[in-house]
């Protein structure tokens, strides 16, 4: 997943000049429609995006985004019943979501020729969706297991929930966005209707269509479907900030695991911020491959950790956390796995990093945005996600801001941000139990 | 950031990734206009034409893979993948790494169960670049023995941490179980002891045995002409010499059925349950029958019938699926679900009867038609990207489905029919005499089986 979301963030810094050129409309609504025209293939994606994620979500009640995400495959009057993902499935088609915290998008990509398909669909639950109370006592039950497999069976992703609680205090990413378990196993049909009500309105939403797809047809066939639904116009804004945090903050997670494990996160502005290139490319720098410094010097000399990496997520809503994280090798003392990533830390910022390095960071970067343009899916992921932290139009500025980087900037932001005051730490220390095959 | 971004459909994932086989193969060959040669030393070159995007695919299968090792050399085929790009004549290990990031390139090699695969992703500004690495390190390894002993132990620790998973503990001793002595039953890394006793000697042999040109088959997409990879595979490949293959080993499948529950005890909230027995393999002429089959059963996700009933209709499971992995020799056919302990037998329960009811009703038109439906009309999809289709064509290739496959493949599917989806399934599948895995807090679970 790590890999993938790296995957995603570099895509998003393509050059202008490559891509297929965006159209965008505004509906009277307030929807705005991106289209990416792209006739390499005979397929279009269509994507909803919904600007609510769990930073919008009242204490007590976490993972109503998510739940509610769940819901929105249970039907409308029109549909019925759990139709909607077997509809597009027997059009040889697939569909899929996700939430965050910043934003829920939901997804189909179909042969171009049924995309209409995905307009009649998502137009519909935008508007008329069930929520059956009995649905929402099974669904809960879903997603109970679904934090059961992904976070409270998993030591590492706990850790991770853990560090996040503790790393933001006042901020609403204090919460993960599957929610507590005792929250998710308290929501309500009411809760979820209300939250609906709230979020899903074509003010607050946003359409992308990419692929082989004629523009004239789509915008057409949207403004008939969409056109008519009602802004709501009535959200209140999240106004929590984050404190500045001044002193380093450790916690620990003891569970049956096979190795240690160490995270430590740093607070970081988010894009636009004029840090947010240095801080990409020092991300790179550090941990782009296995030329770059945290494999180099903890995995592959001192052979310390089995892996080590770093990650800067620069697209958020608010400002976020660059994380590093590498698990002990078996024999080795985590706390020196975590004095060798320091080592590197303070390293960078002593030394400015050399020319080449800084070059081949830019190489990666750039010739992972032309390679993501592979994917229609990815281009209009990548619009996408800049109009939820500002506007599609955002993306040209970045890899421009990425080229004009250098050596010192990188090491002037590792100082400015990379310190131990604005440090949360989290270890995995690993219990044995007996383990008996019968 | 794992925790940041949920996914919602595991199960479509599942379909999207276990199904690699299956699915990579049920694509028609859309617009693909991909041609076919064969060299005078043997290497046959897979070509497509696609100058959309200034970026270059290349996929190279060697067919070795831990079909070819001895049981006492387990993890063999996988150590020399790993160990290609780590240092070759022209080449120390930081060296390629170095070269191959500067110009924001990928080049990789891994073992699967039936093939090694070896890919190459560049820009096309770099694509001489990227071929003489790419060819430097499947002519020229030289396995040193300070690289071959890092290695070593970087995959005895992963293998240690992936103790921690549950579905890696099922997984393993479910392969275990129902493939016995077949080198599908070992892990892909070999045991720890297995490892430990592989030595420099080994790895340069299965080289130098595997790693020829008549054993091997490239694939190449992109914006590249047909006289530019002809001028790049002369200049890169063009020295590699035709060798004798050895004799591909007979790996003969366990005879006899079993009935056998194996317990798994960890401290974990969910039960991580696998179900199953031997499938089929690829070459099997059932082979579309039993996709549809398996579509209905709980292949086709959300449509699945293992997803409306555990998922839906009893809120017992996030994910939960059934498959069949078709390779070279007969692969398994598996039922997995994770669900909390106290659930266990009740989904085990369910998956079997589903599994009964499949073999003694025949599926509903509906049902059948939206399953053809599905698995013909999602082949254009399948071949969206230039990395998808280099990977198609080789493995098409592979298994010597032939140039016309695409074409052919929504006739396979739609001349299915009903009693043929009755006929496999009792042929296919067997709800007596299956191995049953389930790691779990066992007390908690209390099972009956």
């Amino acid at each position: 997943m790590r890999k993938l979301l790296f995957l995603i963030f570099i895509i998003l810094l393509m050059p202008a000049t490559l891509y297929a050129e965006v159209k965008e409309y505004n509906l009277a609504n307030g929807l705005k429609v991106l289209i990416i025209e792209d006739h390499k293939s005979p397929i279009a994606t269509f994507q909803i995006w919904y600007r609510v994620g769990s930073r919008n979500e009242p204490a007590g009640k976490t993972g109503l985004s998510h739940l509610l995400e769940h819901m929105m495959f249970k039907g409308t009057p029109k549909y019925g019943s759990k139709a909607f993902s077997k509809i597009v499935q027997k059009n040889g088609g697939t569909d899929n979501a996700f939430t965050t915290v910043d934003y829920t998008m939901y997804f189909q990509t179909l042969a171009s020729d049924r995309i209409g398909i995905s307009i009649d669909l998502e137009a519909d639950r935008m508007q008329n969706l069930t929520l059956d109370p009995k649905e929402v006592i099974a669904e809960r039950s879903v997603v109970m297991e679904e934090r059961r497999m992904r976070t409270e069976d998993d030591p590492q992703n706990l850790l991770h929930e853990e560090v996040m609680a503790v790393a933001f205090i006042s901020h609403p990413y204090h919460w993960p966005v599957i929610g507590w378990m005792a929250d998710i196993a308290s929501i309500e049909r009411n809760d979820l209707y209300n939250h609906y009500r709230a979020y899903y309105s074509p003010d607050n939403a946003l359409i992308v269509v990419a692929g082989d797809v004629k523009e004239d047809d789509i915008i057409k066939k949207i403004k008939a479907l969409f056109g008519g639904i009602p802004a709501v116009n009535e959200r209140k804004p999240v106004t929590s900030k984050e404190e500045e945090q001044k002193g380093e903050r450790r916690v620990s997670l003891k569970k049956e695991a096979e190795l240690p494990y160490i995270t430590a996160s740093y607070h970081t502005p988010c894009f636009p911020h004029e840090d947010s290139y240095a801080l990409d490319v020092l991300g790179t720098v550090l941990s782009g491959g296995k030329s770059s410094r945290l494999y180099k010097s903890i995995v592959y000399e001192k052979k310390l950790a089995l892996y080590a990496y770093g990650d800067y997520s620069a697209l958020h809503k608010d400002p976020m956390l660059f994380t590093f994280g590498a698990a002990a090798a078996p024999g080795k003392n985590i706390k020196d796995v975590e004095n060798a990533l320091y080592d590197e830390i303070e390293k960078i910022k002593k030394e400015l990093p050399t020319e080449r390095e800084v070059q081949k960071a830019k190489n990666q970067i750039e010739s992972s945005f032309i390679m993501g343009q592979d994917s229609i899916f990815f281009q209009a992921m990548q619009a996408g996600m800049f109009e939820m932290v500002g506007s599609w139009k955002m993306k040209d500025e970045y890899l421009e801001g990425i080229r004009k980087v250098k050596s010192e900037d990188v090491s002037r932001v590792a100082k400015k941000y990379l310190n131990d005051e604005n440090r949360t730490v989290g270890i995995l220390i690993p219990t044995k139990t007996v383990r008996s095959e019968k | 950031m794992k925790s940041v971004k949920l996914m919602k459909h595991k199960i479509i994932f599942f379909l999207l990734t276990l199904f690699t086989v299956h699915y990579s193969l049920t694509t028609d060959v859309y617009a693909l206009d991909a041609n076919k040669k064969l060299l005078s030393n043997g290497l046959t070159v897979l070509h497509s034409e696609k100058h959309n995007i200034p970026i270059v695919m290349v996929t190279m299968i060697i067919k070795a893979s831990q079909l070819d090792e001895h049981k006492e050399k387990a993890g063999l085929a996988n150590l020399v993948a790993e160990l290609l790009d780590e240092g070759t004549k022209n080449r120390k290990s930081q060296e390629i790494s170095e070269e191959v990031e500067f110009i924001g390139a990928s080049l990789g090699a891994s073992a699967s169960d039936d093939y090694t695969t070896v890919t190459l992703s560049v820009l096309k500004k770099d694509v001489e670049k990227g071929f003489e690495l790419f060819s430097d390190i499947i002519l020229n390894p030289v396995f040193p023995q300070e690289e071959i002993d890092r290695k070593k132990e970087l995959i005895k620790g992963s293998l240690k941490q992936r103790e921690e998973e549950p579905s890696f503990l099922a997984d393993r001793a479910f392969r275990k179980e129902i493939f016995g002595e077949h080198p599908y039953g070992r892990l892909r890394e070999g045991s720890i002891e297995t490892l430990t006793a592989l030595n420099r000697e080994d790895l340069i042999k299965f080289h130098s045995k595997y790693f020829v040109p008549n054993n091997a088959i490239i694939s190449v997409v992109g914006d590249l002409t047909a006289n530019e990879l002809n001028s790049l595979i002369k200049k890169y490949l063009g020295e590699w010499k035709i060798a004798a293959l050895p004799e591909k080993q007979i790996n003969p499948m366990p005879a006899e059925k079993i009935k056998k529950v194996i317990k798994i005890e960890k401290d974990v909230t969910q039960a991580t349950i696998s179900l199953g027995h031997l499938g089929i393999s690829r070459d099997n002429p059932d082979f579309y029958a039993v996709s549809v089959m398996n579509y209905i059963l709980g292949g086709g996700g959300f449509s699945s019938r293992l997803v409306q009933k555990i998922r839906d209709d009893m809120g017992l499971a996030y994910g939960v699926h059934s498959f069949f992995s078709p390779g070279k020799d007969k692969g398994a056919f598996e039922a997995g679900v994770q669900t909390k302990n106290e659930s266990a037998n009740k989904v085990i329960s369910e998956i079997l009867k589903q599994i009964e009811i499949i073999r003694e009703e025949k599926v509903s038109d509906q049902e059948l038609a939206d399953a053809k439906a599905y698995l013909t009309g999602s082949f254009p999809r399948r071949l969206e990207t230039n990395r998808k289709i280099a990977d198609f064509l080789a493995t098409v290739e592979f298994y010597n489905l032939g140039l016309d496959y695409a074409d052919k493949y929504p006739s396979y599917i739609n001349t299915v029919t009903k009693e043929d989806v009755l006929k496999v399934a009792q042929k296919y599948l067997d709800p007596e005499n299956y191995a049953l895995v389930v790691v779990a807090n066992q007390k908690k679970a209390e099972l009956k089986y």
